[in-house]
Formats: C-alpha cells, structure tokens, sequence
C-alpha cells in the first residue's frame, strides 16, 4: 500500500538545483521505494537528474509517492524538507 | 626554449612548473571486454576517486568561496550516485560486454541531450554540470588527470585558456605561484584576480595553451608581459635576479604603508582600493589603502544557482565595512551585472550588444524585487561604519532619481520595521556613459559624489570594445577626448562642493596619476598592490606644477602627445 501526497511549489524558481539535492538526499536516508510525479511524468526521487529532468517551475503542483516499509515516515520527512526550503506548501 | 609575448595583468616574476587548467583529450576506443565484472569494478573505483575529488573541490568551494557556492558540487556528487545513471551503464556492460568508457559515455549523452533539449536556459545549463562530472569519471577511467584549482598540492603555475572567478578564487597562494592565459586584457576578471591575490600574471598570450607541455618550467614575467618556456641556466639566473629585485622594490614601497599619501607640495589625495569579495579587504590594509573605493558586489551574485539572500549579502557587506573601521570610506558599487557578466538563472535573453544593451542599473531599475535586496542588505550594514553607495551606468538623472527613491523607500520601511540606519550614507553615481560625464555640471547639484569608472568610459567614448583585441588600439586613456570628460567631471563635483574620484585602471598608471592630480581629483582607487607605487611616485609630484598644464593638455590632439609630455615633465 503506497502513501502519497501533493504539494504546490511556490520557489520563484521553481525546483532548482539546490533544493533538489535536499530531497534526493533525504529520500536516500529510506528504503521505499519514492517517486516525484509531475505533469503526468513519474521519476525515482533518489536521482538527481530525474528530478531535475522534470524541469519543475513554480506554482507547479507535484505528488510525491512512497512505497515501502518506511513508507509513512519517509513522505512526511519529504514534505517537511519541501517546507523547510521554502519550496513549496 | 621559446619566448612568447602577452598583456602584463599582474606584476611580479613567477617561476615553477606548468599545471594545464583545461579538459585532458578523453579520446577512447570502444571495444568488447572479456569480463564484465572486472569493468564493473573499474567502473566502481573511478566513480569512488571522483566523488573523493569532487568532496576536495566542494570543501575548498566551502572554504573560499562560502556554503552557497559549494552546493553546486553536493549536487555533482549526487549525479556519481544516481541510480539511474550507474544502472544504465552497469547494464550496458554486461548486457553488451561493452568497456566502461563507451558505456558512460553513451548513457551521460543520453542525460546531457536530454537536459540540452529542455526549453529552459536554467534546464539546459545542468547538461554542462553532467558533462563535467562525467568527465571527471571518465579521466579516472582513462588514467589522465581532470584538472582542479582545489587539487593542486606542489608549486606551479597555471596555463589555461581564460580563468573563471571562481577558478581564481579557488587558487592557493601557497601552491599557485603565477598564471598565464590565452585570452583576456588589463581588465578582465582574471588579471583582476590576480591582482587582488598578488600573484604576477600575463594574460592574452593566445598560444600559450598550446605551447608548453605537462611539466614544462615555466616563468611568468608579469611586470613586462613575457612567458619563458623551458629557459636556459642563463635566462633562469636573470629572472631570478629580476625576482629579487621586484621583492627589493616591494620592501621599499612597504615602507610607506603606514604613511599618509601626500605631493612634494603637501597637499592631501585619497588613495583607496577595488575589491570584489571581504577576503580583498586583507590586501588593501597589507598595501596600505585608506579606504575602499570600488566594492564590486557581482561576486556574491555570481557562480551560483540563485541570486544571494538580504542576510547573505548584509554578512558580506558588514565584514568589509567592520575590516575598515568606523573612519574609512566603503564605496560600495550596486548590482552591474549583464554585459561580460552573465547571470544564467536570471534567464535574461542573449543581445546582440550587450554592452550597450539591459545591464547595471538599467536591470536592477526594471528588477527592483532583486534590486530592493540588495539596498536593504546595504542600508543594514551602514552602521557599522562609513559606507558609501554609489549606483553604476546612470545614463540619465531620471534614472538617478529613480534608484534613489527606492534607496529611500526601503530605508523608510527598515526604520519602521525598528531597524538601524545610518542617517549619513553618501549616494553618488558612476560616471562611465559620456552623457553623464558632458552633463556632470547638472548631475553634481543632486548627487553626493562621482568615482569615474575609466575601463568603460573609455570604450563608450572610443566606440571601441574592450574585449576585442582587434580594436584595442583605441583603447586610450590618455586621448585628449577622456581627458576632457574627466575634467568635466571633477570641475563639475567641486563647483558643487561634492568630491571626484576614479575607480578604473587608468587611476593606478603612472603615466594618468600626474595628470589626474593636475586635473583636481581628490580620490584615486585602484588595485591594492598598485597603491604603495602610487604613493611612492605621488610623493615626488607637484600639484600646483601640474595644474598649471591643464589647459595645455585639454587642447592637445593626441594621446601620443599627452604621453610624450607627462614623461617629459616627470622624467619618466
């Protein structure tokens, strides 16, 4: 069973590369399986050059999915670094 | 041995080996291997010495150049982990039997077109960040060093095509004994650099990349423009001499650090220096400055991803300020960005002139959410000693008027917000259009001072690019044309009882000092390292002897005659 939640990205420049590198790094500290969806484009959150590859501007809404057995606590640290950076609400 | 001739940027001799700043030839053959796992393992250990390599330059990043600008690399580091970057490439080594150089690069050129094809500049820009990454790996794969300020840990000297600032801000002194490059003049930001690191430098040799080898010794002459490649026993021995002999002269100059900068006949001029990040500000009191007049901020805006935060910017500017002390000025030159110097996540659009085009003020006036920043990160420092500000290329007074307002504005909302502002900060204008300097007379009843920015005045006058190399005889400071606007200018601040100074190279030649100070200008900034033989030379001058010249050298018709004249009259 997968956990998910959207976010609306409010970063004037959208998910550029230093917020990126926060979340591919906090998605590395779990073992589910993570995706970033956008635009009906799916990429493992664990690479940097799939999130980057999704181009993501601001005002842009992204669901961010997590599978596995730290599903739970995985999505909430994604979501709290998404707001911590100031990224996104 | 060779010989090969460039522009004099820095001065000082230099003599240690050659270290090639430049991309090595990655040049492989694909081929099959017989055991997939042994490339594998290859694949895994020249992965490892990158990401060792990369947490060197990221650290050193850190160290010089603030946490801001290292993130880049965290991001560099993340792409040598990727998992959908390193699966491909396993994949296609055991899947094709195929050497591990011909799967990295087949699957890190599928990434770069793909970010290429991005219809974002930002976007496409990160194809440049996997190319070098990449590389990285590759040289690893093919045994050659990828080259790195960070990495350099013996005496040499770099050769490369052109150095970025954060190349040179990067460069330890300790190891790092001079540099040479390929392009560049006077003013680019390389010479700069090495200016402010103290390191000699000959710039714009054209060849040099292509002319010495791994290895070669190699002697900077930054006084008279001269590489010397592989040089006899003979020449070593004379550049050694000339080594000691610059050291000698520097000794002597030191002498005057502490001294106050006056003429033969006692009269009093301002001699201050250009920095460009609050690490300068060590050269300035080692070379004896009485001030900072030319704060170039695009460093904090440059090499990165984003622009710098209010906080970022008011550490940086309090630093500078807090070095200074509460008496010495701080001019402090607002956001010039655009022209030469890009700002990638801006996304501005290419022009076909970009110096005359959307640049400096005219930028910051159509951006005021970047602009206002800036101003309040500035406005906030202001207590902490006595800063200046001055805004660069005003073309008109509306646009003087206009930046003002906002610096009022955000002053007015900071001291409702309960915050402190200096009540005495001076606002004056750059003076590098000729407009601005023809009508200096109007401009001076409202602004507080003028610093005469020279390297752009001059190409603005002339119509002649600084940067191409086929025009750069028109690049003459000494032409009868600057000359007059100069005058103007400095004419026009004390009619008004305002001040003038000039923040150009032209301020530190020794040819332009004699006639400055005939001319009246009260403040001279320049590179530190020029300021104590500035001292020197003005010590010997007489202000009412060369003020007695000027109506002469305002009616000259040549530069060749203004030079030719000024030698005569100083011995020179």
């Amino acid at each position: 069973m997968a956990v998910e939640q959207t976010v609306t990205i409010t970063d004037a420049t959208g998910v550029h590369a230093r917020p990126a590198t926060v979340l591919v790094n906090k998605a590395g500290q779990f073992s589910s399986e993570i995706k970033m969806e956008y635009n009906g484009k799916s990429v493992n959150l664990k690479s940097i050059m799939g999130v980057m590859s999704l181009g993501i501007p601001k005002d842009s809404e992204i669901k961010i999915v997590a599978e596995g057995a730290d599903e739970e606590e995985a999505l909430q640290a994604i979501i709290d670094a998404v707001k911590q950076e100031g990224l996104g609400e | 041995m060779s010989n090969i001739s460039g522009i004099a940027a820095s001065s000082g001799i230099a003599i240690a080996k050659v270290y090639k700043l430049a991309v090595p030839d990655l040049s492989f053959e694909k081929k099959k291997v017989d055991s997939p796992e042994a490339e594998v393992k290859r694949l895994k250990e020249a992965l490892e010495v990158s990401k060792q390599e990369l947490e060197i330059i990221k650290e050193n990043a850190r160290k010089n150049l603030g946490d801001e600008h290292a993130e880049i690399f965290s991001a560099h580091l993340l792409v040598l982990s990727d998992p959908e970057l390193i699966k491909p490439i396993e994949d296609k080594i055991k899947s094709d039997n195929a050497n591990a150089e011909a799967a990295l690069k087949e699957t890190a050129d599928m990434f770069i077109d793909m970010f290429k094809a991005m219809d974002n500049e930002y976007m496409r820009e990160r194809a440049a960040d996997i190319q070098d990454v990449t590389q990285r790996v590759m040289a690893h794969l093919l045994n050659v060093t990828f080259p790195d300020p960070a990495l350099i840990d013996e005496e040499v000297v770099i050769v490369a095509e052109d150095l970025t600032p954060s190349d040179t801000a990067q460069l330890n002194k300790q190891f790092v004994k001079g540099f040479t490059t390929n392009i560049g003049g006077r003013t680019s930001h390389s010479a700069i650099m090495a200016r402010s690191l103290e390191i000699p430098a000959v710039v714009g040799t054209k060849t040099i990349t292509t002319s010495v080898n791994k290895d070669d010794l190699i002697i900077v002459d930054g006084i008279d423009g001269e590489v010397i490649i592989n040089p006899t026993e003979e020449e070593l021995s004379t550049y050694k001499k000339k080594q000691d002999d610059f050291e000698k002269q520097k000794q002597v100059w030191a002498k005057l650090k502490d001294e106050p900068t006056v003429t033969a006949d006692n009269e009093h001029v301002e001699l201050v220096a250009n920095i460009g990040t609050p690490e300068d500000v060590v050269g300035v009191k080692n070379n004896g400055g009485e001030g900072v007049g030319l704060y170039r901020t695009e460093f904090l805006y440059m090499g990165k991803t984003e622009l710098p935060t209010e906080e970022e910017q008011f550490e940086a500017y309090k630093s500078v300020l807090d070095q200074m002390g509460k008496d010495q000025p701080v001019v402090v030159r607002t956001l010039d960005i655009g022209g030469d110097k890009e700002l990638s996540y801006l996304k501005l659009p290419e022009e076909m002139n970009p110096f005359l085009g959307f640049r400096a003020i005219r930028l910051c006036l159509e951006r005021d959410d970047i602009f206002r920043v800036q101003l309040r990160a500035l406005l906030r420092a202001s207590v902490y000693g006595n800063l200046k500000i001055m805004f660069p290329m005003i073309a008109t007074l509306d646009e003087f008027r206009q930046a003002k307002a906002l610096l009022l504005e955000e002053k007015e909302n900071l001291k409702s917000e309960g915050k402190d502002v200096s009540e005495t900060i001076e606002v004056g204008i750059m003076v590098e259009i000729p407009s601005t300097a023809v009508i200096a007379r109007q401009f001076a009843k409202e602004v507080d001072f003028f610093s005469i920015g020279t390297n752009d005045l001059i190409q603005y006058t002339m119509a002649a690019d600084r940067m191409n190399e086929r025009v750069s005889y028109l690049y003459q400071p000494y032409h009868p044309a600057i000359l007059n606007l100069v005058s103007n200018v400095i004419d026009a601040a004390h009619a008004e009882g305002k001040w003038a100074g000039m923040c150009g190279e032209m301020a530190g030649d020794s040819i332009a000092i004699p006639i400055l100070l005939g001319l009246g200008l009260d403040e001279f900034s320049m590179s530190a390292t020029s300021i104590l033989p500035a001292r020197t030379q003005l010590r010997d001058l007489s202000k009412k002897e060369l003020s007695s010249y000027k109506e002469q050298l305002l009616a000259m018709s040549t530069a060749e005659e203004v030079e030719a004249f000024i030698k005569e009259k100083t011995n020179q």
